[in-house]
């Protein structure tokens, strides 16, 4: 029991990991074998990459200590300004670009502000939340704008890389980029720093770690991954609808809460993240394909983020519980 | 007269209408051990915190080894050989002695525009001697800070300072809110420093502590130093009575 205790302490997406197995085949079970059918696994992994690259940012940046509300609203920018720009005439790669660039300016704003002027990020990023989703509205000019099938080359993003039309190319771009951040958080300096940015302030900022950037550097990470899942999610259905991503930075930050991500900073991994936001997207459709009221959905994730707040909480004060009798 | 390794000049310092440090001259030998005492807010870590770049002084000059020093930030602090240890702001409790004794000085296996992959076996290795070099046994350098001891991380602390070849150690408040057996062990720590040929500056308010290991004691009392003497010709009594 205690080196369990102990394990589920260094690792809290463990305990997630083992939740996720269940349900799987529990849905699998209560479906008839529909849940992991191709053609509800090919729906799945559509919808997945997009969610939880928006978990995957949130996840790093709650580790620097810091929230991000606005990336729904982000999520919903990005794809609106590229497929401006493109109806106007401007190439695609350029326009992608500058649509992240723009996400990563919104980023920059979020921390800037954020530290500057020291207030919670909750708020400023609250604010944002509301100027992103105005300003989607605003350039869409009320029609969403209208690209037409194969005028840009979407299939680099989401064209099927396998002959039975499984696997999309999101799926791979997800992989790498959970990759990449899975490393910089665990192997780089910098994820050094984040760590202990979001672990002590007081201490980071004494041995001369840079916070204040380390934490802006989180925020437009943060950001041009939730604008990239969402233009992902765009040239996926091929619609520019400026009401994308409502209500996705909560669901991020309960696949944060519930991979083990602590609400304090300094706690978590991307790895956690992905978990958190897989768990999320095995509930919605597993529901679906047992039939189950799909009101409940929310309920569902209402209840497990608690849950995973809980026992995380549990788990720590057993954990301080230990050292004492270790120390005797 | 040798140079002092470092010297402050008429140092001023106000927080928003409260005038912290009235005009603060110090000198501090190569090699001392200097006892820094004082009343609550009596201006002590006002002091220290402008040597470890954490302030900045309104007026007044920092001189290290003789030459002005601009010190804006710990990193300058740190290049200029000042390393400062907290009474708590030292460590991150959740992330592991090798990683805490490394925190912004990461040695680094590549790297682009000062980002790059760390070199943990380095890491590892070096903060293992680092302890054992300040005669601290901890089992490993994977074990998380917040599982150490209060004295223990102090040691860890004063290990990660000698590392990096720190000339001049300040030490705030360091043995707070510890038992009587760490404080010991601190003190200790403190008492090694000298050996080693390190200048320390070390605050406290429990005078016996400075008395065993400093050979220099300077008192504050808002804002001003009211007394510096070899600790040989002054007494506990005599510093008491002025504070
Ligand atoms: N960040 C700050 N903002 C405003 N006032 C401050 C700040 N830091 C210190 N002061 C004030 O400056 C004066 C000197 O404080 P300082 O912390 O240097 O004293 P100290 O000698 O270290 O005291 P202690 O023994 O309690 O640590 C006090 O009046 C304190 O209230
Ligand atoms: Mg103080």
């Amino acid at each position: 029991m205690r080196r369990l205790v102990k394990l589920a302490m260094q690792k809290p997406e463990l305990a997630s990991a083992m939740l996720l197995l269940l349900l799987v085949v529990l849905f699998q079970f209560r479906s008839d074998g529909v849940f992991l059918s191709v053609n509800n696994v090919r729906g799945f992994l559509g919808l997945l990459p997009e969610t939880a690259l928006v978990a995957v940012g949130v996840t790093l940046l709650m580790i620097s200590g810091e929230f991000d509300l606005s990336v729904g609203s982000v999520f919903a920018l990005m794809p609106m300004t590229m497929a401006v720009l493109v109806v106007a005439g401007w190439p695609f790669w350029v326009a992608v670009m500058l649509g992240l660039m723009l996400c990563a300016l919104i980023g920059f704003l979020n921390g800037w502000l954020t530290i500057r002027f020291d207030i919670p990020s909750f708020i400023t990023t609250l604010g944002m939340l509301f100027m992103a989703r105005s300003l989607t509205v605003v350039i869409s000019g009320g029609f969403p704008p209208r690209i037409k099938p194969g005028e840009v080359p979407s299939w680099i993003f989401v064209g099927f890389v396998d002959e039975g039309g499984l696997i999309r190319a999101s799926v791979l771009w997800f992989i790498g980029i959970a990759i990449g951040m899975s490393l910089l958080l665990s192997r780089t300096n910098f994820g050094n720093w984040v760590r202990a940015t979001g672990g002590f302030l007081p201490a980071a900022a004494a041995m001369g770690i840079p916070t204040g950037k380390v934490k802006i550097a989180c925020f437009m990470i943060c950001s041009v991954l939730a604008g990239f899942a969402g233009m992902i999610q765009s040239l996926r259905l091929n619609s520019f609808l400026p009401s994308l991503g409502e209500g996705m930075e909560l669901q991020a930050v309960a696949a944060a809460v519930i991979g083990g991500t602590s609400l304090y900073g300094g706690v978590g991994s991307i790895i956690g993240g992905l978990i958190g936001a897989i768990l999320i997207r095995v509930i919605d459709n597993g529901m679906v394909m047992s039939q189950v009221d799909g009101n409940w959905f929310k309920f569902a994730i209402g209840a497990l983020t608690i849950f995973a707040v809980v026992g995380n909480a549990w788990l720590r004060r057993r954990g301080r519980a230990m050292k004492v009798e270790t120390d005797k | 007269m040798t140079t002092p390794i470092i010297e402050t000049r008429e140092l001023h310092k106000w927080y928003s209408g409260v005038h912290a440090l009235k005009g603060v001259s110090l000198k501090v030998e190569s090699g001392e051990a200097v006892g820094l005492v004082g009343d609550n807010g009596a201006g002590k870590s006002t002091l220290i915190n402008i040597l470890s770049g954490l302030h900045h002084q309104d007026s007044g000059d920092v001189l290290v080894e003789g030459r002005p020093a601009d010190i804006r930030s710990p990193k300058d602090a740190m290049r200029l050989g000042i390393e400062t240890i907290y009474q708590y702001n030292s460590m991150v409790p959740l992330m592991t002695i090798s990683r805490n004794v490394f925190i912004g000085r990461e040695p680094l296996k590549w790297s682009i525009w000062g980002i790059g992959i760390l070199d943990e076996r380095k890491m590892r290795e070096e903060s293992v001697k680092a302890i054992a070099d300040v005669d601290l046994h901890l089992r490993s350098p994977d074990a998380l800070v917040g599982e150490l001891s209060g004295g223990q991380r102090q040691g860890v602390a004063i290990a990660r300072a000698m590392h990096f070849k720190s000339k001049v150690m300040i030490l705030d408040e360091p043995t707070n809110h510890l038992s009587v057996k760490e404080t010991a062990k601190v003190i200790g720590f403190v008492k090694g420093l000298k050996a080693q040929g390190v200048t320390s500056i070390f605050i406290s308010h429990n005078m016996h502590h400075v008395f065993a290991c400093c050979n220099r004691i300077v008192a504050m009392a808002l804002g001003k130093v009211v007394l510096d003497k070899p600790a040989a010709e002054t007494s506990i009594e005599e510093v008491s009575a002025l504070l």
